[in-house]
């Protein structure tokens, strides 16, 4: 069964994935994800109760690898296509808000 | 206290494949901003990216080059991130399965020394896209907006990581010197810093001599030359130096090197390495790279610049001094390899490159196929020489010619009058012109100063512009002398 009580993700930490993610929440979203994350983890964690031992790892559940291409070049899109969706551009180049520096 | 300087450094260098990693766009350096772009590297939604071959063959040469160990199974990771210059907002990379892990470079120190960096791993990313930021001063922290060129955005980019086994940034210069040396001899990159096709940054901490332990360390970008790497790495073990002797502790931070000030300012504390929420790329399957593959690559992977010097002195019994030389840079190497088998003179070849030739190409910025000069005109015109046709005098002139404009030696020298004169017949005349024209120079030599025999060989040569065979000169000049002496 899952554990309800403690939570293994804080509040805080929901903010810091949230920054990371560009998502504005408010308070009580934090304290609601931070419980609907820690059960989630839990219910993952069963995982690690499975004995591993002697089994490799997988990546994939496809059995497939090694998928290339030739090295060829072909004709881009032209940039009026490729800047179609830019809310704003300038000298052929998307335009955005100043990157912060400090 | 004395301390030690402890550096270590993140190489990225774009591969110079036709194309980028994922898509079919052409991987080029100068196209007008966002007309090498497709929905793959714009990272629409529902697009499939699809791994250039090409860029793993390179990659893998590269790592076999510097020693690396190629392990059977690698993948792809998603690094997460929020900027511009990944339309995705993430960029495709490797996280805990690179293709390549454990190398080691041998670098050259100034004291004549050898010293073997360690390599952690090589690592195959795509290249983000390129921004300006605009505004008045073109500063990232005072800028108004930012202007987005996605054409570099997915190039193949290696990301070469070095132990932290620098003791001094002489040792990091030259440490980028020889891994430059290797990867453009290979022809896996131009490894043109100018054009970011080649970047470096640099972790640098110091501590108390004897200590095991590391101190913190800063990582230092924008360094725009090897040069301003070394100059970085002098301005902050010392700026390192002084905020511990003054009682203050060092923060691990990035800094930026400021060219123009000299000096490095501190830019953002380093993000967490699991903020970047890495996980396996989805949309492409591993990698398995089998014993078959790697004894494949081994075999196109093309002489080394170290095996060969030493098979250039052995082979053609040149000194270590010119077989290093030689060996410098691939184009170089090949061009002496054709022109003195060809010439049959390994030795005479090797001179004339390392003399006129290099002095040319480094004066005018060339690489010597950017030259006009082709091995079989060196070879011509050194067995020119060797044949008494034209003197080595002439010869500086005809390796100019060569150089500039091509062309066939024996022709040249034809058109140009540039024969040597060898006879005797034609010699004789100017030989007793500079001796009449200089009477009082003349009284000297009979006075018993033999040495201004050489002021009219001299004189014979301008006179003949340099075409007359300078022993021949020497020979006959003697006699000439004798004679006066005699007729006394």
């Amino acid at each position: 069964m899952l554990k309800e009580s403690t939570p293994d993700i804080t509040p805080e930490e929901v903010e810091h994935i949230a920054h990371l993610s560009r998502i504005e929440i408010s308070e009580e979203d934090k304290i609601q994800f931070a419980g609907e994350l820690g059960r989630i983890i839990h219910y993952i964690n069963k995982l690690s109760e499975v004995d591993t031992t002697g089994v490799d790892p997988t990546f994939r559940t496809a059995p497939i690898f090694n998928v290339f291409r030739e090295d060829t070049p072909r004709e881009s899109f032209p940039a009026e296509e490729i800047l179609a969706n830019a809310p704003e551009k300038e000298e052929g180049c998307f335009r955005m808000p100043r990157i912060i520096g400090g | 206290m004395k301390f030690e300087t402890v550096i270590g450094l993140e190489v990225h260098v774009e591969l110079s494949t036709q194309t980028k990693l994922f898509c079919s766009c052409k991987n080029s350096f100068g196209a007008n901003p966002n007309t090498l772009v497709c929905p793959v590297c714009l990272g629409m939604p529902g697009v499939l990216p699809v791994v250039n071959k090409e860029a793993i063959e390179k990659h893998i040469m590269a790592a076999l080059a510097v020693g690396c160990r190629i392990p059977e199974h690698s993948k792809f990771d998603r690094k997460n991130y929020f900027y511009p210059d990944m339309p995705k907002n993430f960029q495709t990379s490797q996280y805990d399965l690179p293709l390549a892990l454990g190398g080691s470079l041998e670098i050259n120190l100034p004291d004549g020394e050898k010293k073997v960096i360690g390599i952690t791993r090589i690592h195959l990313e795509e290249d983000t896209g390129k921004s300006k930021h605009a505004g008045e001063t073109g500063s990232i922290v005072e800028s108004d907006y930012t202007l987005l060129d996605y054409n570099r955005a997915g190039v193949p980019l290696l990301e070469i990581v070095s132990e932290p086994d620098m003791r001094t940034p002489e040792e990091a210069y030259q440490y980028l010197n020889e891994l430059k040396k290797i990867l453009v001899w290979l022809g896996v990159s131009d490894c043109k810093m100018e054009q970011g096709s080649l970047r470096c940054d640099a972790n640098i901490s110091i501590r108390p001599e004897g200590q095991e332990e590391f101190g913190v360390k800063a990582e230092i970008k924008n360094m725009n030359s090897f040069r301003s790497v070394r100059s970085a790495l002098l301005y902050e073990e010392k700026r390192q130096r002084e905020v511990i002797e003054s009682g203050g502790r060092i923060i691990q931070e990035t800094r930026g090197w400021e060219e123009d000030r000299g000096i490095t300012v501190s830019m953002r504390s380093k993000e967490e390495a699991h903020d970047y929420r890495y996980f396996p790329e989805p949309d492409l399957p591993p990698m398995v790279v089998d014993k078959e593959w790697i004894e494949r690559a081994k075999q196109k992977l093309p002489e080394l610049p170290g095996e060969r010097k030493l098979r250039f002195a052995a082979e053609y019994g040149l000194p270590e001094y010119d077989s290093g030389i030689l060996n410098l840079s691939r184009s170089i190497s090949d061009f002496f390899e054709e022109a003195a088998k060809l010439s049959g003179d390994p030795k005479q070849t090797s001179n004339w490159l390392m003399g006129d030739i290099l002095k040319y190409l480094n004066q005018n910025e060339l690489e010597i196929h950017e030259t006009r000069l082709k091995p079989e005109a060196l070879a011509e015109m050194i067995n020119l020489i060797k044949k008494d046709v034209i003197s080595g005098k002439i010869g500086k002139d005809l390796i100019e010619e060569l150089l500039k404009n091509g062309g066939n030696p024996e022709e040249i020298v034809e058109k140009r009058g540039w024969k040597q004169i060898s006879s005797g017949d034609d010699l004789l005349p100017v030989i007793k012109q500079v001796v009449d024209d200089n009477p009082k120079v003349l009284t000297q030599y009979l006075e018993g100063k033999e040495s201004v025999k050489g002021f009219f060989v001299g004189q014979v040569m301008k006179k003949t512009a340099g075409k007359a065979n300078p022993a021949l000169v020497g020979k006959m000049m003697d006699e000439e002398l004798e004679r006066r002496k005699n007729n006394r």
